[in-house]
């Protein structure tokens, strides 16, 4: 008998839930609606009323026209689709099909070059080493570095008198109009971001046990073999979620572009800066409909990493219940 | 600032490895042995150091040796960190302005996140997955998509040129970020902990004042530290609502000096005013991943 309620005894009360009794339960959850009520509400402020009232200004066209009978000039406001549809047509057209595709392939081409280096960096890391501190510091040096201030540093380094020409021996002046306005953006950025992609690799590298390796040894498979075979697909969701993360960042670049090459050049030109440039020259509207452009966007890629590719977001940070 | 977000989410495999670690080294030691991955190392750390030892360099060179590419500036030089901090261009102003917009959105965002996070990793309760899904899809919201609707509003409430215009909007990443750090750092906690405190006759409130935050301590504090960098790195939402330069905060002044001639960018200046911003977040980083590595193995009970 006591060696039965000895063994049962701990499922009951692991499966009994915590605050099962009714007036526990409705306290916890009042508590609990009392502790996120200051934060949601400051999220509704900061983000869900700018989103909403992004959308509404995006239907909002401003024509600036002389009042027939004042000789003034006034604001003639009507809501219409003429925003998104500027967006197919003319200059504006140009503009922003030009932006939505300096964003797409800074996305690409940055995300898959960083994320083969940072995934080099980790596995370079990830065999013991003395001086691995300093590894690890220096990794975070590119990251910590303010990116206004790292993209003033490009610009210098891409300066036509610049290092980087000296050191190729060219003369290219990078930070004008074409191509290589385009590539000292991929490089800047890479610098900045692939350690960190190393550093989120290598803490999802630390956790498959060292055994797993030995096995594959004992079984005789190449190098080649153990990597494709058992570090990839251990190390996926880590690398998944990383990569999701840093294309939602370049998605919305603004800051590097913006300082290294300038707001106005089209060849870097992405949506950010272009909605930017659009809203400094007080054109709400069509600057409110590439930021929801934008949104969207960042939204689908988000909704296709999560549901297609299972990032698992949410159980990472703190997910699981116990 | 979502990288920091990603960072907390392998914070509790790094918090597994340290424990592990009892016994994975000796093994991993042995095959380390190779020359190559000295290699290895020596590239990573110049692809990482190499372009911010630049920036330090070009700025220890005297302003008239700017074009020089000498790996050591010679002769070393401190006007260009001199001339940073000239009157005509607010520099000193702006650290100020820095530290109040980061400073202040760091403690808000805290107390907020605090209570937040305690709810969402200690409490169960219904429409939980919503809200913690809810509040990291906030994070993911591009910058300008905020900007644009809050600059119109602010035009028309005359906060343009105010902290609150920065401050107030900065919470939108600021806060999202804080909260994820948090629950995360919570979430390690032992649940035996508030078991205990119940028995001992605490409320769940008193549990998480007593018991869960003097213990949490050191990942508070870690989220401070990155709620802090990610505050003072932000760019887009200082260059649009600020356009005095009494307001302006440190990166967007740095990139907008001017140099003796419109056209001539003042580079030794910036690289040096580059530096001075730079240097806080490095020596700040550098603490905070002894910081983790402290608030990850902090054991509760025992």
């Amino acid at each position: 008998m006591t060696t039965t309620t000895s063994v049962d005894a701990p499922p009951v009360l692991k499966g009994k839930p915590r605050g099962s009794q009714p007036g526990r339960k409705a306290g916890v959850g009042r508590l609990a609606a009392i502790l996120l009520a200051p934060s949601l509400l400051v999220l509704a402020l900061v983000i869900a009323y700018p989103i909403v009232s992004a959308v509404r200004l995006s239907f909002i066209k401003t024509i600036d026209g002389i009042d027939p009978d004042s000789g003034l000039i006034v604001h003639k406001s009507s809501f219409s689709l003429a925003n998104f549809t500027d967006i197919f047509r003319g200059d504006t057209g140009a503009a922003f099909v030009n932006a939505f595709w300096n964003t797409t392939s800074f996305t690409i081409v940055t995300v898959i070059i960083e994320t083969t280096i940072g995934v080099c960096m980790a596995l370079v890391m990830n065999k013991a080493f003395r001086g691995r501190g300093l590894v690890r510091a220096s990794i975070l040096v590119p990251w910590a570095i303010p990116t206004a201030i790292s993209g003033l540093l490009w610009r210098w380094i891409f300066s036509a008198d610049g290092i980087a020409n000296d050191i190729l021996g060219s003369k290219i002046l990078w930070t004008t109009e074409g191509f290589q306005a385009w590539l000292a953006v991929v490089i800047a950025d890479t610098w900045k971001t692939a350690p960190f992609i190393g550093l989120l690799v290598l803490a999802g590298l630390q956790v498959i046990p060292a055994e797993v390796y030995e096995a594959a040894k004992i079984d005789g498979a190449s190098a080649w073999r153990t990597f494709w075979r058992i570090t990839v697909p251990l190390v996926k969701p880590a690398l998944v979620v990383a990569v999701l993360f840093r294309m939602l960042d370049v998605l919305r670049m603004f800051d590097l572009p913006f300082v290294l090459i300038g707001p106005q050049k089209k060849s870097t030109q992405t949506l950010s800066v272009l909605a930017y440039n659009e809203v400094s020259n007080l054109h709400f509207g069509p600057a409110a409909a590439y930021a929801t452009v934008l949104f969207i966007y960042v939204a689908v890629v988000a909704y296709v990493f999560v549901r297609v590719l299972g990032a698992d977001i949410v159980g990472r940070g703190v997910g699981r219940a116990r | 600032m979502s990288q920091q977000a990603a960072a907390a989410g392998t914070a509790s495999n790094a918090a597994k490895t340290a424990e592990e670690t009892g016994t994975a080294p000796v093994r991993r030691r042995r095959r380390a042995s190779t020359p190559l991955y000295y290699v290895g190392i020596a590239i990573i750390v110049v692809y990482c150091l190499a372009p911010f030892y630049w920036m330090v360099v070009s700025a220890l060179r005297r302003p008239s040796d700017q074009f020089s590419n000498s790996p050591i500036p010679d002769p070393f030089s401190l006007k260009n960190l001199t001339a940073a901090f000239s009157a005509g261009n607010g520099f000193g102003r702006s650290l100020v302005n820095s530290v109040i917009v980061a400073g202040f959105t760091t403690v808000i965002t805290l107390i907020l996140g605090i209570s937040a996070a305690y709810a969402l990793a200690r409490l169960n309760f219904r429409g939980k997955g919503l809200v913690l899904a809810l509040i990291i899809a906030t994070s993911m919201f591009p910058g300008i998509a905020v900007v644009v609707p809050l600059l119109q509003l602010f035009t028309n409430i005359h906060w343009i040129n105010t902290y609150q215009a920065m401050i107030v909007p900065s919470m939108s990443f600021a806060l999202p970020l804080a909260i994820w750090l948090l629950t995360a750092f919570f979430r390690q906690m032992p649940f035996e902990l508030e078991e205990a405190a119940q028995i001992d006759g605490a409320t769940p409130a008193q549990a998480f004042r007593k018991v869960i935050l003097p213990l949490a301590a050191p990942g508070v504090f870690t989220t401070a530290i990155l709620v802090f960098i990610a505050a003072w790195n932000e760019f887009i939402i200082a260059v649009s609502v600020i356009n005095k330069n009494e307001y302006k905060t440190a990166n967007v002044i740095v990139s907008q000096f001017t140099g003796q001639y419109q056209f001539d960018q003042p580079f030794g200046t910036q690289m040096a005013a580059g530096v001075v911003v730079t240097i806080p977040l490095v020596i700040a980083v550098l603490l905070f991943q002894r910081r983790i590595v402290e608030g990850l193995t902090a054991g509760g009970v025992k």
